[in-house]
Parts: C-alpha cells; sequence; structure tokens
C-alpha cells in the first residue's frame, strides 16, 4: 500500500463568529489548506468532510467550486476529525486518487452538550433522571483515577493552566489570556473534581488537512510531513466509557489504548519517539489520563511530569502546544484536524512563538469522545 | 401527592423492599443493567431477568452542580431553585451501577464507603405528579435495621 504524506494544513481561529456559518468557516479553512500546499481546488480529487451541528459539510464546495469530486461527510463523536483523516488516508492508501483533503467544521451552542440518551442506544430514564451528561462522566473518571494513581488537584489546575499558557501564545486559540493554577483551582465548582476553567467549551470552528500519495509528495513540497499511521477504535465491554449506566466488575483498557497500541504498530514508531503530543483535553483531567493511556508515561506518573514541567513546550514531552482544547475549545469536526495542524506546524519548524525546541521529528495527536470512540494519528518527519 | 416511577421494568415498584431490574445472560452468565433484550458481551438474545444486591461500596462519585437541561431532564424547577445532586458508582456483587446519590453538594463522599439502594422523588411533572427514581445513600444516613 501507498504511504500518505501532509502536504497542506489550514485552519480558521476557533471562537464565536456570529454572522458566519460553519460552512463558511469550513469554506476558509480549505483555502488556508489550498495556499499552504501551493494548490487550486480543481486538483483536489476526492475528500471526506466531518461535522456534528451541519447535515451536509460537503456543501462546502459551494464557496470552493463544484468540481464534481466524492466527498463523503461522517460523523463519529469528538473522533469526527480521526475518521475524516483515516478515511482519506485509506483512500490514497487503496491507490485510487493521489490527492485528497478531509475537512473539518462546526458551530455549537454555548454550553454542554445536550441530547437525548434513547440517540445513543440509552433508555431514556438515564436522560430523564440527570444522568446523560458528559462533563460528569470525567469527573468520575478522573475521581477515580485520582484515587487509584495518587493524583491531586494541583496537577489538573497545572495542566490547565498550561493549555491557557499555551493558547495565549497561539494566534487562532479561542482563549488567550493566560491563567494561574489558583484561579483555576478557585473558579466555580461544577463537576468535583473539575472546576469552571478545567473545562473546554463546545465552539466554532474549521481546519483541512490535505493529503496525497507519499511518492508524489515532492511535486507540491520541499517538506512533506508523512502520516504514518490514523486509527479510530471503539469501546470495549468493560472500559469507563462516556454515557455507561453500568458497568461490569472486569475491567477493560480504554478505546484510546487500543487506537494507540493499532497506531505505533501501524507506524513502526514507539512511545518514546514522541516528540509532540496533542491529546484530549476535554478537561484537564482527561489530558492527564491520556498521556498514559497513549503509552506516554506510566500511571501515577503525570503528578511528577506536571510539577518538573514535562509538559510544557520546553519540557520532555510536549503536550497540547497550541493550548489543546482548554485553549481552543471544541468544534467537534474541526477538533482532531487542529491536532494535525499544529503537530504538522511543529514538525516543519514553523509553530512561532510556541515551537518545540530541537528537531521535533514524530508528531502524535489523540481523540476522545461519546460513546467512547477514540482516534489516533501518528506524524512524522 | 400522585406519584410514578420514571420507568417501568427498572426497579421494582411499589415494593417494601426494592430491588434493581438487571438481565443475566443465559450463555455467558453476565448480569447487565439495566435489563437489555440482549446480552452485550456475546450477543445472546437468551438473557432472563434478574434482581440485584441492594448494597455496595462507591466506586467513584461526582456532583452534579448545574442543572441539566431540560428536556431530556424532568427537573423542571427554575434554575435559581435547583438543588444539586451526588452521582456515582455502586460496585454490587453483580455490577457496577451509576445512580444518583441522596447527598446534598455539601455532604462529604468517600471511595469505598458502603451505600444501599433506595427510591426517591427528583422532579414534579406539571400537574403536581412526583417522580420517582432509584438513588443509593450512605448507609449511615439509612435507619438501621435490627
Amino acid at each position: 500500500m501507498d504511504d500518505v504524506a501532509i502536504i497542506g494544513v489550514g485552519r480558521t481561529p476557533f471562537g464565536r463568529f456570529p454572522g458566519q456559518t460553519a460552512i463558511q468557516l469550513g469554506a476558509t479553512a480549505v483555502r488556508a489548506a489550498l495556499a499552504d500546499a501551493g494548490l487550486e481546488w480543481k486538483q483536489i480529487q476526492f475528500g471526506f468532510a466531518g461535522s456534528y451541528e451541519v447535515d451536509n459539510p460537503d456543501a462546502v464546495i459551494n464557496f470552493l467550486g463544484l468540481t464534481g469530486i466524492p466527498i463523503t461527510d461522517v460523523y463519529n463523536g469528538c473522533a469526527t476529525a480521526a475518521s475524516a483523516l483515516t478515511q482519506t488516508a485509506n483512500t490514497i492508501r487503496l491507490g485510487e486518487y493521489e490527492i485528497g483533503i478531509a475537512i473539518g467544521m462546526d458551530k455549537h451552542p454555548t454550553g454542554a452538550f445536550a441530547g437525548y440518551s434513547e440517540e445513543y442506544g440509552l433508555p431514556a430514564w438515564y436522560g430523564e433522571t440527570g444522568l446523560f451528561l458528559t462533563p460528569k462522566f470525567f469527573a468520575m473518571k478522573i475521581q477515580r483515577y485520582m484515587y487509584d494513581h495518587g493524583i491531586s488537584p494541583a496537577t489538573l489546575a497545572k495542566a490547565a493552566a498550561k493549555n491557557y499558557r499555551n493558547g495565549s501564545i497561539s494566534p487562532e486559540a479561542f482563549r488567550r489570556t493566560p491563567m494561574s493554577e489558583e484561579k483555576i483551582l478557585g473558579s466555580r465548582m461544577v463537576n468535583d473534581p473539575l472546576t469552571q476553567y478545567m473545562f473546554c467549551s463546545p465552539d466554532e470552528g474549521a481546519a483541512a488537512v490535505i493529503l496525497c500519495k507519499a511518492s508524489v509528495a515532492h511535486k507540491y513540497t520541499s517538506r512533506p510531513i508523512y502520516l504514518k499511521a490514523s486509527v479510530v477504535r471503539t469501546r470495549k465491554l468493560g472500559a469507563f466509557e462516556v454515557h455507561s449506566p453500568w458497568l461490569p466488575l472486569e475491567r477493560e483498557e480504554a478505546p484510546t489504548v487500543f487506537a494507540s497500541r493499532a497506531a505505533y504498530e501501524m507506524a513502526g514508531i514507539a512511545p518514546d519517539d514522541v516528540d509532540v503530543a496533542q491529546l484530549q483535553d476535554t478537561d484537564a483531567g482527561a489530558e492527564v489520563i491520556h498521556l498514559a493511556e497513549n503509552g506516554l508515561c506510566k500511571d501515577g506518573e503525570q503528578e511528577r511530569l506536571y510539577a518538573e514541567g514535562a509538559t510544557e513546550i520546553g519540557g520532555s514531552i510536549p503536550v497540547n502546544t497550541d493550548g489543546g482544547l482548554i485553549a481552543n475549545g471544541e468544534p467537534i469536526g474541526a477538533s482532531g484536524l487542529r491536532q494535525v495542524y499544529e503537530l504538522t506546524r511543529q514538525l516543519r519548524g514553523t509553530a512561532g512563538d510556541r515551537q518545540v525546541p530541537g528537531t521535533p521529528r514524530v508528531g502524535y495527536g489523540q481523540l476522545y469522545g461519546a460513546p467512547g470512540t477514540a482516534g489516533v494519528a501518528i506524524l512524522s518527519l | 401527592m400522585a406519584q410514578r416511577v420514571v420507568a417501568e421494568g427498572l426497579f421494582d415498584w411499589p415494593s417494601d423492599e426494592p430491588r434493581l431490574i438487571g438481565s443475566k445472560c443465559q450463555v455467558c452468565g453476565l448480569v447487565a443493567f439495566p435489563a437489555y433484550p440482549n446480552c452485550p458481551k456475546c450477543g445472546s438474545l437468551d438473557v432472563a431477568e434478574t434482581r440485584l444486591s441492594t448494597r455496595g461500596t462507591l466506586w467513584t462519585w461526582t456532583r452534579q452542580r448545574f442543572q441539566p437541561k431540560n428536556p431530556p431532564y424532568l427537573g423542571i424547577e427554575p434554575a435559581a431553585d435547583f438543588v444539586g445532586y451526588g452521582v456515582g458508582y455502586i460496585e454490587l456483587p453483580e455490577a457496577r451501577v451509576e445512580a444518583r446519590l441522596t447527598v446534598g453538594v455539601d455532604e462529604p463522599l468517600e471511595i469505598g464507603q458502603e451505600m444501599e439502594l433506595t427510591v426517591v422523588p427528583f422532579a414534579t411533572d406539571a400537574d403536581g405528579t412526583e417522580v420517582l427514581t432509584y438513588a443509593f445513600r450512605p448507609v449511615s444516613q439509612s435507619v438501621e435495621r435490627s
């Protein structure tokens, strides 16, 4: 099968954009990716487009050109972008096309995501009794994790503070004001042990990634970045997952663990090789847990790693160098492509103020969301 | 006051000693909650109703401090009147069950503490009917049976 290269990345700022539709934001991101690749829209041969709020994100072609190419719309919860990226990569690997695009866009109302439990294969009473809520799941997962592995609330505050700090030097981030650990810990308790400023917010934005067959990448760029693996996995019985009215006594690893292992194997890359990571930080606790679920540390090591600054831009394992979801917010369809955008910039050495020092060679991205779906992408020079 | 259960088949009601109703796979033995029409482990359709134990330990917890959106949440009180509630997973001998906890937002909770099943009103319909659901309460909070 053919290898796949990333030759163009683009994103909009994430935040609130009254008067602009998600599809218009999507077109802006696509144009940015085309400009980055030095391509015109008519050279794009196929695409996958992801969104939660937009039924037909492929309508973005209204603003780009009706060239008749196949575009498939995808939705897969918070792992939507991983699905768009994986399908785009696999279509190239299969040899059907040479150049394709993964597009993600969303425009969410404010506040926590809400919906009906029946739409997730759960009984109606689950929502009616006030249990169908994602924030309290993340709270209960980190609560148990802190108990099992000796993680303190101070470490959660350190993770969030780092992401606000990184957001303050990321021009496209939503939250661009640094925040002290004291202010984060002292903000309104939302779902114990998670406070208001430990959570990300649903918001608006778009991102796009142009992929091509690796053997032709040098026609378009002198600095191709290779997408070594892109993997999606769903939960197995026993994993402690969002929207679970019950769990069997026998525990199973999280879907992230399986996606991660498969991606490392596909890429021929080990956790020790990762130079920069973008992890799903729906909340500060999720980032802490995901560090271990992706093999980047052992359970419990986070307490020391965050205290030592290991996850900072200049640390041994920089995490969420663009501020992650906490600073960017989460337009679901675009979130994972934002990670790929950031990792590509880091590996090219063009990440500006937030550039990881040295020559990062391997970038790692991970998404996780309802109802227990994970996506992992591994990039390398 | 008129009362109704939030869902039939979720727990025994009316009952002096209500229990949660799950399902047990007749092929692989897995106990699931609530009662499933199939086994979520092996996929078998050969499942039978089973009652879960009423006592267990708190496996993890949080507090729901903001009012969930209505719908689907049945609580329709004004936001200012919303009272937060505990949520946790109770480790029973058969499974870990997610539940509302009958503790206010200021009452302490600890992983490992003993909890027992109860049935409580948690919302009131527009016509005044109280809606009942299952919940767990700290054992020390209950009236000890002698």
